[in-house]
């Protein structure tokens, strides 16, 4: 029964899209579709906080339910919340069937909250896949779009591919060493040193899970995705999908002793440093706002990989905070691009001069983004800085220079084009302005969550102390 | 408590600001001024109540008020205030500028005008956190904070340059160059931290622990390349040379209020900062670095000089003889006699009072002519009442005639420095002269010459009258009797050069819990 219990969240969350689906064939009705989808998120989430008091536990060979587990899961359930919001007041206007969204968002979650508790390459594998098949309709969901269709088949061809090198590393690794849980891979890497398939293997692995987390140079589809794509499956894209993978790396690292192999360490290392800078530098001629966090989003998950790079001391506890501050952060950016963008009419807004003067219009929901970009940027007064500050720390700490010297640069550069949409938020307007948000967008749910989570921002900006204690005590476990 | 007020009413102010703008244009000017002018007086009564002049060269600081909170324990980062001397002086200016920054853009700013404040309040408010933070992160937090409404200040409120410059490029520029070099000062408190951590096993980020390691456990390689991280920082607020590319920029495009605040207090955080971090931290070191500092000191001095004759945007010489006024700063603090830094303060007060006086005329002759260009001008005297005199009265004070602040200010610092580095003082006099051809360059290309027209323009009328006679008496009163100020700051400027001179390390100070 304990295990049972411990699986509770997942269980609820596949629950939940069984009902879901039910009610679609029995009944197709937006409004009690997307009440039900969050009843069922919040029972999960509810649950997923409960079962801490079960952890650590081990649930068959595939699942285990410890500390970054219950982390991960909150966090996805969190994300996976704000889309379904977000996503109601998008799908408002969109023609054709608007249900099946919700659907989609269900697996996907239930496909992230199985990865990050995977503590086996066979759970790895299909959780990674149940939560990225549903995503390829997400982002293809307002296929009347060009770019929406495009972003779809791309990420799904794109996918594949990265899977494909997963598989064949993870097919290596199980040639060499007989197991497939990743203890008793990690036992068999350290007893085999340097063996050059073990190493390939391990390669292998980390393009399949770069390419999910947009690690350069496996980057190459993430700004197309992300500004074709429909705003509310970019949301899920860029927070839950990420959040989910990077656990589970950090799983692997943390049990495969293999990972502080000195070969792979310094791809590691080399890989950080280029997205950092990479990220950053493209980044800054975009001149449409979803592309600009895509490039963004490569260019954190640079700072991320600094913390996985190092892999002692502060890294567990700078990883986890660092994505607590990413994912809130990105949920509320996106989220403001949904809701301008809402209801579905057409491509979304946000191309930049989309958001010229929208301060003069929209103070509020300016305000909202202002603080997101300043929290990106790493700024004091929001959770951004307090993400940075432990990113630097770990860096120094470990006295690795040349990736704080990245970490600084990148930084410097980034606050270029951060700067650039503030300030186009607050330019006078050009007299110009094709889509807006609803007048009433604030009373909306879409709007309660974003000035929520801008809220939220501020709040552990300014004391992250709640937010630190919980990280440090679920990295404990 | 109070300290905690001290910083807290100008953000309060701020948001009641933009509020209040629902209630008519006036009612944000209103309460911001209000805002200001309370802020100050409390500072002013601090002042009154407290005695500074006591309790010298003890080694360890003495602060007069403290204030501590647990922040974020996890680090042992708290909420740390104390208030010495020097501190107080610098608060007590930034409340008195912020008074002059909101009386000053009573007219010019007529858009947007609750916002204005909030970040002309916010900046404020940021600026005596820089003043009042004894913990590094605390200080590091408020320093990066306060660029934030800065940046707005420009790009929004700003002027579009002359050269095709637009205010948002100098926004950003200001914005990039300070963020960054925040960053490196940001590596070099960590940097500082850890070490302490290795050695106690404890993290924390207070003044005096981190001061204990700084002195007793660093290399002395790794004490450099840390104080290098603080000076760098430092050195592009102040600025200092080769790091002053965003000042004239940020300077000709900001709203004459930003600019009053550039110049009169944001500069002076960087001052303040190398007198309460960089040289007590990293006493060796920096005495090490001494020679370096001089003579990018002295490089400074010539080259803002001699690039503000050149120019033609007033704004923009003001601009660069501000970078040749921190020249005399950056020598007197480093080079650490009492006499000195003691200079040093008198300076900054001096130059705050003229380069915001000189940048208030700026914006009054850009309110009526509608331009910046000294090519445009000419033969103002007669077609203005009373400005063309009170400007040769701040035009005086900026080439430091006896008499006015600045002359006292260089004078103790060249003064101080002489003993030590003779050649140094002997070399930076000679930016005197092009002190005086810059500082006539303005009157006669402004006030003199044939006038381009003859229609005469409005003069001052009481608020503009008012603000500008209040700082010249302010001017004239610490140029003639400045023993008030020089009693306040000296302790903690006897503190500075005791560290300084110091061969043996100081006994760590007792950890209040």
């Amino acid at each position: 029964m304990t295990p049972l219990l411990a699986l509770s969240p997942l269980i609820l969350v596949c629950a939940t899209a069984i009902v879901v689906m039910l009610t679609i064939a029995w009944r197709r009705h937006h409004d009690l579709t997307a009440t039900l989808t969050v009843i069922g998120l919040n029972l999960a989430l509810v649950a997923q906080i409960l079962v801490w008091w079960l952890a650590p536990l081990d649930v068959t060979p595939l699942m285990r339910v410890d500390g970054l587990s219950i982390f991960g899961g909150v966090l996805i359930l969190v994300a996976t919340l704000a889309c379904a919001t977000l996503g109601h007041a998008y799908l408002e206007g969109a023609r054709g069937p608007r249900e099946e969204y919700y659907l989609l968002l269900l697996c996907a979650a239930a496909g992230g909250i199985a990865l990050v508790s995977s503590r086996h390459l066979a759970s790895l594998f299909f959780s990674l896949e149940l939560l990225s098949m549903p995503l390829y309709g997400m982002l293809a969901y307002t296929y009347r779009e060009r770019g929406a269709l495009e972003a779809g088949v791309k990420y799904m061809v794109l996918s594949a591919a990265a899977s494909a090198f997963l598989l064949f590393g993870m097919a290596l690794l199980y040639a060499r060493t007989g197991h497939l849980d990743f203890a008793g891979l990690g036992g068999a890497l350290a007893s085999a040193g340097g063996d050059g398939w073990l190493l390939a293997g391990m390669g292998l692995m980390v393009v399949g899970l770069g390419f999910k987390l947009s690690i350069v140079p496996f980057h190459l589809w993430t700004p197309d995705v992300y500004e074709g794509s429909p705003a509310p499956a970019a949301t899920f894209l860029a927070s839950a999908s990420k959040v989910a993978v990077l656990v589970v790396l950090l799983r692997l690292l943390q049990s495969a002793p293999a990972a502080q192999d000195a070969w792979l360490h310094s791809l590691l290392a080399v890989l950080a440093f280029v997205t950092m800078l990479a990220g950053n530098l493209l980044a800054l001629m975009q001149q449409d706002l979803k592309r600009l966090l895509g490039y963004s989003s490569i260019a954190h998950f640079g700072y991320l990989l600094v913390a996985l790079v190092i892999n002692e001391g502060l890294a567990v506890e700078t990883a986890g905070l660092y994505l607590v501050t990413y994912v809130l952060t990105t949920l509320g950016a996106f989220g403001v691009v949904t809701l301008l963008s809402s209801p579905y009419g057409g491509a979304d807004a946000s191309r930049l001069h989309h958001y010229r003067g929208l301060f003069w219009r929209r103070p509020y929901l300016t305000a909202v983004l202002t603080v997101m970009m300043l929290s990106l940027a790493g700024i004091p007064l929001t959770a951004g800085f307090i993400g940075k500050f432990y990113i630097v720390a770990v860096g120094v700490e470990a006295s690795r220079w040349w990736l704080v010297g990245a970490v600084v640069a990148g930084s410097a550069i980034g606050l270029y084009y951060y700067l650039r949409v503030m300030v186009t938020l607050f330019l006078p307007e050009p007299g110009m302005q094709r889509r807006d948000a609803t007048t009433d967008w604030a009373q909306r749910a879409g709007g309660v969550v974003v000035l929520a989570l801008a809220a939220l921002v501020v709040l552990l900006g300014v004391y992250p102390a709640p937010m630190i204690e919980w990280v440090r005590l679920m990295a404990a476990t | 408590m109070i300290l905690v007020w001290l910083i807290l009413i100008p953000f309060i102010g701020g948001l009641l600001c933009w509020q209040a703008e629902r209630f008519g244009e006036q009612s944000p000017r209103w309460i911001a001024l209000g805002t200001m002018l309370l802020e100050l007086a409390l500072v002013l009564g601090v002042w009154w109540h407290g005695d500074y002049g006591l309790n010298a060269a003890q080694g360890a600081s003495d602060w007069a008020l403290e204030w501590r909170a647990d922040w974020i324990p996890r680090f042992g980062i708290e909420v740390h205030l104390a208030l010495d001397g020097l501190s107080l002086i610098m608060i007590a200016l930034t409340g008195l500028l912020g008074v002059l920054a909101v009386v000053c853009s009573w007219h010019e700013i007529s858009r947007r005008i609750g916002f204005f404040h909030l970040n002309l309040l916010w900046i404020l408010g940021g600026v005596v956190g820089v003043f009042l933070a004894i913990d590094l992160f605390l200080f590091f937090f408020f320093w990066e904070m306060m660029l934030v409404p800065m940046y707005f200040l420009i790009a929004l409120w700003g002027h579009s340059g002359s050269t095709g410059n637009t205010r948002i490029q100098a926004a950003t520029k200001f914005f990039i160059y300070t963020q960054a070099s925040g960053l490196l000062m940001l590596v070099a408190i960590l940097g500082l931290v850890f070490a302490h951590h290795a050695a106690t096993g404890e993290y924390s980020f207070s003044y005096e622990a981190l001061r204990h390691t700084a002195q007793n456990e660093l290399s002395p390689q790794m004490a450099w390349w840390l104080m290098l991280g603080f000076f760098v920082a430092f050195a592009v607020k102040m600025p200092v040379v080769p790091l002053h590319g965003w000042l004239p920029d940020a300077h000709a495009q900001a709203p004459t209020a930003g600019s009053v605040d550039l110049a009169g207090i944001l500069l002076k955080t960087a001052a303040y900062g190398m007198l309460r971090f960089a040289l007590p931290l990293f006493p060796e070191a920096s005495q090490a670095f001494a020679p370096i500092a001089m003579g990018l000191g002295v490089l400074g001095i010539f080259y803002g000089a001699i690039l503000a004759c050149g120019q033609h945007d007033l704004k923009r010489l003001v601009a660069y003889s501000s970078i040749s006024h921190m020249g005399f700063v950056l020598i007197g603090i480093y080079s650490s006699t009492e006499l000195a830094l003691q200079g040093v303060v008198i300076l900054m007060v001096a130059h705050a009072f003229s380069a915001s006086g000189l940048f208030i005329i700026s914006g009054q002759l850009y309110e009526r002519l509608h331009t910046r260009d000294m090519r445009l001008m000419g033969g103002l005297w007669g077609r203005i009442k009373g400005l063309p005199g009170i400007a040769l009265c701040f035009v005086a004070a900026s080439m430091g005639l006896p008499g006015t602040a600045n002359f006292v200010g260089e004078f103790l610092v060249l003064f101080g420095s002489f003993d030590a580095w003779p050649w140094v003082v002997v070399v930076a006099s000679g930016g005197f002269v092009l002190a005086a051809i810059y500082s006539l360059f303005i009157m006669q290309r402004v006030y003199f010459g044939p006038a381009k027209e003859e229609t005469p323009l409005g003069g001052l009328d009481g608020r503009e009258t008012v603000m500008m006679l209040g700082l010249l008496v302010l001017v004239l009163w610490v140029g003639l009797y400045p023993g008030p100020l020089l009693d306040t700051s000296q302790a903690a400027m006897q503190n500075v050069e005791h560290i300084m001179t110091l061969e043996e390390t100081p006994a760590m100070p007792e950890e209040t819990p």
